[in-house]
C-alpha cells in the first residue's frame, strides 16, 4: 500500500483495482469520507476531480467527473481532499463565465471568495420558508394570465427538441419584473450538457440586453464530461443561495437542459449496477431531482428569493417519461410547450391546459393584479377545454352539426390562439392588457355560458358592458 | 448504554456497521461522531444495517455506532397539537432556534415536546389512591389548546394499584403526576408516554365506522363518502389535486383532530399550512384549526430515510388521541414518497427487487399501515369510542394506477377517490372521476343523512349517480354520430349531466362559500338539480324540444350553477328562491307543445 499522508484530511493512493465506466474503485484506503471530493492524477500530470460514491472497509467507490477515458490503473494517482465539493462565492460573480464546477473560463480574474460553501447545499428548513405571493410580470399573456408565476416559484418549461423554449425563457427573463418594484432579478443560468449554439443564443442575449452585469454563467457543453452536469445545476443553486439570502438579491435561476442531467444520472447508476426504477432510471431519482428543485423558495426574514426555471426537453414529447413526470411531482406546476401548436405558427407555443402554476392562487386578485383575475383565467380554461373537446367532435360530425353555442365555443378558440396566446417575442404586455384580451375573447361566447366569473366581474369588465358605459 | 459499533460502509442514507452484537432490530442508533440517527433494518451476524435519517455526507468507516436500547418512539403528551415535526418526531421550530439556521443541520437533538412548559393538570375525581387501575384509564385531563381537552391515561400495558394521584395544579411533563404500584415496584406516571412508532397501540374491539366524516366536499360526501374510521386513497398524476384535496380535508373535516404528513412532498406546500391553519377557523368550533393540528414534514429534499419513519410516527399519534376518544383524522402526503423511500433501502441492502425494483413485503407494509385504521372501543376506563380515518395519497408514475403503489393500496382501503389528469387539464376541480371512484361507506352512512339531513338522500344521490353513468355512455355515442341523434330524452340526461358536473361536483377549494358545502346545502342543490330534470323530463314528455327548454331557461339555469358559490352556507332559502324562479319560467313552456 502506498499512502502518501500531506496534511490533516488529504490522503493520496495509487491502488486503483478497476475501473468501471466513469468510476474506480481504490482499495486499501482509510479514513476516506461518505461524499468528499477526489483530486485524480493521470500518469500524463492532468488532473481531474471526482467523489466518493461508496466507501467500505477498506475500498472506496470514486466517480470521476471528466470521465476516466485515458485513466491506468497503474500510473494514477487518487487524492482524497477530506472535504465535500465546495465553490467559492462571491457577488463579483454576476457578470462572469464559469464552467460546470464554478472555475471561470472567461479569462477574468479569479472570484475572491466572500465564502466557501458546499455545493450540495441543505434542506431549507419547512418551517424556515416564507410562502412565495409576489406576482412576477413576466408580459406573457398565456403565463401571466393563466399560470402566474410568483417570486420563489419553480416552473418548470417542459419542451421538446426543436421547441423555442430558449426564446420564451430569454423573453421572460428579460421581461420580469415585480410591478411597483424597482429591484431587477439577478440571473444565474446553468447550461446543462447543451449544445454550443444554445448556449451562445443565451450568452448573445444576455450581452445585447445589457443584462450580462447581473447574469453568472455556469456552462458545461454537450461534448464535455457527462459526470459534471450532475454538480453543474448545484454549483449555480449554490451561488443563487448565497445572493439571495446573504446579498438580500432576487435571483432567477435558469436551469438547461435537465433532461442531460437525468441522462448523466441514469449513466452513474448503470455503472454501479444498481436496481433500475422506469426506463433505467434510478429509483431515486425523484429524490436526487429534489434536492436540486426545492433549492428554491422564499425564507423568513431574509429579503432575497430565489426563482427557479428549469427546463428539460420531453423525450418524444411524452410528458409520461420519468424526466418530466418525476419532475412535475417536484415542482410548482410546469409550462407545457406544444409541437401542435408550434407547426401551426404559434409563438409561444404554450398548451394551456397541460400547463400549471400551483403557486398562481396567492400571487392574484385585488391589490397584485385585479379581483377578476381568477375568473377570467377560470373561465378561459373552461371554455377553451370544451372547444377542444367540440374541435375534435366538428371534425366527425362536421360542423353544421353542432349548435350555434357548441360553434361559438370554435370561434373563441380560434381567437383565444390567435389573440390571446400569440403575441411576440419582443411584446410585452402588462397583466390589464393581458386579462382585457381575455374578456375580449371570451366575449364571443354568450354571457350565460360565463359560469365561472361573478355576475358583478361581468357587469365591470365585460366588453359589452364596458362599451355600453355602465362598468 | 448499550452497544457500541463501528461503522465498515457508507452508501446513501445506508450505514453498515459491525461489532453490533445484542444490538435488536428497529433499535434506534446514533451514528458516527455527530451522532446522527438511525435505526437498525436488518441484523446479520455481528453486523447491522441502519437506515440514517440525516445525512450520511462526511462520514466515514471506523466512526462510532451506539445503541440506544430502544426502537424507534413516539413521545405521546400534552404539547403535541399546533407543532410541526420533521419525520422522526423533532419540532422544526426548535430546530431552527437549536441550529440558527434555516436549514436543517445534522446531529441536532430537539425535545419533542416541551419540558419547561407548565399545564393545568386536574385530576379524575373517581379515583383514589388504592383503586386498581389499567392500561388506559383516565388519570386527568389537561386542557391542551382551546379545542382539545389531553386525556392522560394509564400506558398500555400497565396494572396495578394506584398509590397517589396529584392535586388540581400546574406541573410540566416531566413532574410525577401519580404512583402505581405494580409487580411490587412503584412506579411513577408522567404526563407523557413514549410508544414505540411501528407498534399498534392496543384497543378493545373494533366497531363497524357508520358515520360519514363529513368533509364539506360534494363530491365525496355526496357521491363516495368517507366514514370515521374508515380508510381511504387518492391516486393521481403530478397536478391532479391531491394536495389540494388533503388540505382541504385537513381543514374543513368533521374530525376532532388532524394529522397532516407531508411525506417526500413540497417544502412551499407544508409552509401554507403552517401560515395558513392558525388563522383560519375549524368551521365546526369556530376555534384556530391549528388547535387541532399536528403537521408532520419530512419534505422530498429531507432525508429519505426519515419519509419512511414519518407514516408510522404520524400513525401512533393518531392512535393516541383515538385512546383518548377523539375522532382523528390523519392524512398523508404521498404513501408513494414512503414506498419509493422503503424501496431506496431494500436496494441499498440489495435485497430481491419484486414490481419495478419494490420490495416483496411493500403489499404487507402498506397493509400493516391501513390496519392502523378504525373506529374502537379503547382500552381503559372510562368507556370511549375513537376513531382513526386514514387516507392517503398516491403519486403513481405516469400518472398509470396499474403501478404497484396504487394497484396493491386499492387492495387495503375501502374508499377510492381517482384523480383524472384530463379533468384536470380541462381545469374540473376537484378533478374526481365519478366513474372509478367508489365508496364502500355509501350504504353505511345513509342512516346517518336519512336521520340527520333528509331521508331521500339515498334516493337522490343514486339517481345522480346513473344520469352520470348514462351521460358517460352517451358521450361515447355523441363521439361516433354526433349530438343530433341522440333522443330527446337522452339529450335532456346530457344537459342534467352537464348541470350535476357544472353545479355540483365542480368545486373551488378557494372560493371562501364554495370551499365547504354543509351537508343540508348539499343535499339541497342536488335536490334542486334533480328536480328541475324531473319537471323537464315531463315537458319533454310532451314534446318540447330539448334546445328550446335549453334556451327558454338558460340565464336560471346558470343561476342555479352558481349558487354554490353566490348562496351563502347560512341563507339557504335563497335556494328556494333561484328554485322557484327556475321552475315558474320552465312552466310557460307548459302551453308551447303537447
Ligand atoms: N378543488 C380545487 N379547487 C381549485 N383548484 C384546484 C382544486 N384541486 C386542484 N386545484 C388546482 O390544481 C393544482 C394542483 O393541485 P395539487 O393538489 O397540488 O396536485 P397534486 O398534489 O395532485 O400534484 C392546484 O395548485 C390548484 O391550482
Ligand atoms: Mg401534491
Amino acid at each position: 500500500m502506498t499512502e502518501t499522508q500531506y496534511w490533516l484530511g488529504v490522503r493520496e493512493y495509487e491502488t486503483i483495482r478497476e475501473v468501471k465506466g466513469p468510476l474506480l474503485i481504490v482499495e486499501g484506503v482509510s479514513g476516506v469520507s461518505y461524499d468528499e471530493i477526489v483530486e485524480v492524477e493521470l500518469a500524463s500530470g492532468e488532473k481531474r476531480r471526482g467523489r466518493v460514491l461508496d466507501v467500505g472497509a477498506g475500498i472506496a467507490v470514486v466517480q470521476v467527473f471528466e470521465g476516466t477515458t485515458g485513466i491506468t490503473r497503474v500510473g494514477t494517482k487518487v487524492r482524497f481532499l477530506g472535504r465535500p465539493l465546495e465553490i467559492p462565492v462571491s457577488e463579483d460573480m454576476l457578470g462572469r463565465v464559469f464552467n460546470g464546477l464554478g472555475e471561470p473560463i472567461d479569462g477574468g480574474p479569479p472570484i475572491v471568495a466572500e465564502e466557501k460553501r458546499d455545493v450540495n447545499g441543505e434542506p431549507l428548513n419547512p418551517a424556515a420558508r416564507d410562502y412565495p405571493e409576489d406576482f412576477i410580470q413576466t408580459g406573457v399573456s398565456a403565463i401571466d394570465g393563466m399560470n402566474t408565476l410568483v417570486r420563489g416559484q419553480k416552473l418548470p418549461l417542459f419542451s421538446g427538441s426543436g421547441l423555442p423554449h430558449n426564446m420564451l425563457a430569454a423573453q421572460i427573463a428579460r421581461q420580469a419584473t415585480v410591478p411597483g418594484e424597482e429591484a431587477e432579478f439577478a440571473v444565474v443560468f446553468a447550461a446543462i450538457g447543451i449544445k454550443y449554439d444554445d448556449a451562445l443564443f443565451f450568452k448573445k442575449f444576455f450581452e445585447e440586453t445589457g443584462a450580462i452585469n447581473k447574469v453568472a454563467m455556469f456552462v458545461n457543453l454537450a461534448d464535455e464530461p457527462a459526470m459534471i452536469r450532475l454538480v453543474t445545476p448545484r454549483v449555480a443553486l449554490t451561488l443563487a443561495e448565497y445572493l439571495a439570502y446573504e446579498r438580500d438579491m432576487h435571483v432567477l435561476v435558469i436551469l438547461t437542459d435537465m433532461t442531460n442531467y437525468c441522462e448523466a444520472l441514469r449513466e452513474i447508476s448503470a455503472a454501479r449496477e444498481e436496481v433500475p426504477g422506469r426506463q433505467g432510471y434510478p429509483g431515486y431519482m425523484y429524490s436526487d431531482l429534489a434536492t436540486i428543485y426545492e433549492r428554491a423558495g422564499r425564507v423568513k426574514g431574509k429579503k432575497g428569493s430565489i426563482t427557479q426555471m428549469p427546463i428539460l426537453t420531453m423525450p418524444n414529447d411524452d410528458i409520461t417519461h420519468p424526466i418530466p413526470d418525476l419532475t412535475g411531482y417536484i415542482t410548482e406546476g410546469q409550462v407545457v410547450l406544444d409541437r401542435g401548436l408550434y407547426n401551426r405558427g404559434i409563438y409561444p407555443p404554450i398548451n394551456v391546459l397541460m400547463s400549471l402554476s400551483r403557486l398562481m392562487k396567492e400571487g392574484i386578485g385585488p391589490g397584485k393584479t385585479r379581483e377578476d383575475h381568477a375568473g377570467v383565467s377560470n373561465q378561459l380554461y373552461a371554455a377553451y377545454s370544451r372547444a377542444q373537446e367540440l374541435r375534435s367532435l366538428a371534425t366527425i360530425v362536421g360542423e353544421e352539426s353542432l349548435s350555434e353555442t357548441d360553434r361559438k365555443y370554435l370561434r373563441y378558440a380560434e381567437a383565444f390562439e390567435k389573440r390571446f396566446l400569440s403575441q411576440g417575442f419582443y411584446e410585452n404586455r402588462d397583466i390589464d392588457t393581458t386579462l382585457d384580451i381575455g374578456w375580449e375573447v371570451l366575449s364571443i361566447l354568450p354571457e350565460s355560458e360565463l359560469t365561472n366569473i361573478k355576475d358583478e366581474h361581468i357587469k365591470k369588465y365585460h366588453p359589452k358592458y364596458k362599451r355600453g358605459g355602465t362598468g | 448504554m448499550g452497544v457500541v459499533g463501528r461503522i465498515v460502509r457508507i452508501t446513501g442514507p445506508l450505514v453498515v456497521a459491525d461489532n453490533m452484537r445484542g444490538i435488536q432490530m428497529y433499535e434506534m442508533v446514533e451514528v458516527g461522531s455527530d451522532r446522527l440517527i438511525g435505526e437498525v433494518t436488518r441484523i446479520q451476524g455481528d453486523k447491522a444495517f441502519i437506515q440514517v435519517y440525516e445525512s450520511t455526507s462526511g462520514l466515514r468507516p471506523g466512526e462510532p455506532v451506539y445503541g440506544t436500547g430502544y426502537p424507534l418512539s413516539v413521545e405521546l403528551g400534552p404539547g403535541l397539537l399546533t407543532q410541526i415535526y420533521d419525520g422522526i418526531q423533532r419540532p422544526l421550530s426548535k430546530i431552527i432556534e437549536a441550529s440558527k439556521s434555516v436549514f436543517v443541520k445534522r446531529g441536532i437533538k430537539v425535545h419533542p415536546l416541551p419540558r419547561d412548559k407548565k399545564w393545568v393538570f386536574k385530576p379524575n375525581t373517581e379515583l383514589k389512591p388504592g383503586d386498581k387501575v389499567s392500561g388506559g384509564d383516565v388519570l386527568g385531563i389537561v386542557p391542551e389548546t382551546s379545542l382539545i381537552e389531553h386525556k392522560i391515561m394509564v400506558p398500555p400495558n400497565l396494572h396495578g394499584t394506584l398509590v397517589e394521584l396529584a392535586p388540581e395544579g400546574e406541573y410540566t411533563i416531566e413532574e410525577p403526576i401519580a404512583v402505581v404500584e405494580a409487580g411490587g415496584k412503584k412506579i411513577e406516571i408522567k404526563m407523557y408516554q413514549r410508544w414505540p412508532a411501528r407498534k399498534p397501540r392496543p384497543f378493545k374491539v373494533k366497531l363497524e365506522p357508520t358515520e360519514p366524516l363529513i368533509t364539506g366536499m360534494r363530491i365525496l360526501d355526496t357521491l363516495f363518502p368517507m366514514a370515521k374510521g374508515g380508510t381511504g386513497a387518492i391516486p393521481g398524476g403530478f397536478g391532479t389535486g391531491k394536495t389540494v384535496t388533503l388540505h382541504s380535508l385537513a381543514q374543513w373535516s368533521a374530525a376532532r383532530v388532524v394529522i397532516y404528513i407531508g411525506c417526500g412532498e413540497r417544502g412551499n406546500e407544508m409552509t401554507e399550512v403552517l401560515l395558513r391553519f392558525p388563522k383560519y377557523e375549524d368551521p365546526w368550533t369556530g376555534k384556530p384549526l391549528m388547535e387541532r393540528t399536528i403537521l408532520i414534514a419530512n419534505t422530498s429534499n429531507m432525508p429519505v430515510a426519515a419519509r419512511e419513519a414519518s407514516i408510522y410516527v404520524g400513525v401512533t399519534m393518531a392512535e393516541y388521541y383515538r385512546d383518548m376518544g377523539y375522532d382523528v383524522l390523519l392524512v398523508a402526503d404521498s404513501t408513494s414518497r414512503w414506498a419509493e423511500a422503503l424501496r431506496e433501502i431494500a436496494g441499498r441492502l440489495e435485497e430481491m427487487p419484486a414490481e419495478e425494483g419494490y420490495p416483496s413485503y411493500l403489499a404487507s407494509r402498506l397493509a400493516e399501515f391501513y390496519e392502523r385504521a378504525g373506529r374502537a372501543i379503547t382500552i381503559g376506563r372510562p368507556e370511549r369510542v375513537g376513531s382513526v380515518t386514514l387516507v392517503g395519497a398516491v403519486s403513481p408514475p405516469g400518472g398509470d394506477f396499474t403501478e404497484p403503489v396504487t394497484s396493491h393500496t386499492k387492495r387495503f382501503i375501502r374508499v377510492f377517490w381517482a384523480l383524472d389528469t384530463a379533468l384536470a387539464y380541462s381545469r374540473h376541480y376537484p378533478a374526481i372521476n365519478w366513474i372509478l371512484s367508489y365508496s364502500a361507506y355509501s350504504d353505511l352512512v345513509a342512516y346517518w343523512w336519512h336521520e340527520h339531513v333528509d331521508p331521500q338522500w339515498k334516493e337522490y344521490r343514486d339517481e345522480a349517480m346513473r344520469i352520470l353513468y348514462r351521460e358517460d355512455e352517451l358521450k361515447e355515442i355523441v363521439k361516433l354520430v354526433g349530438p343530433e341523434s341522440l333522443s330527446e330524452h337522452d339529450k335532456l340526461v346530457l344537459e342534467a349531466a352537464r348541470i350535476i358536473k357544472e353545479g355540483f361536483l365542480k368545486q373551488n377549494a378557494f372560493d371562501p362559500i364554495d370551499a365547504f358545502t354543509p351537508p343540508e346545502k348539499q343535499f339541497k342543490l342536488l335536490k334542486m338539480m334533480l328536480d328541475f330534470y324531473h319537471e323537464a323530463r315531463r315537458l319533454v314528455d310532451r314534446g318540447v324540444p330539448v334546445r328550446s327548454i335549453r334556451s327558454h331557461v338558460d340565464r336560471e339555469i346558470t343561476e342555479l350553477i352558481k349558487a354554490k358559490f353566490t348562496v351563502p352556507n347560512d341563507q339557504l332559502e335563497k335556494l328556494d328562491e333561484i328554485y322557484e324562479r327556475l321552475i315558474s319560467k320552465l312552466h310557460e313552456l307548459r302551453g308551447v307543445s303537447g
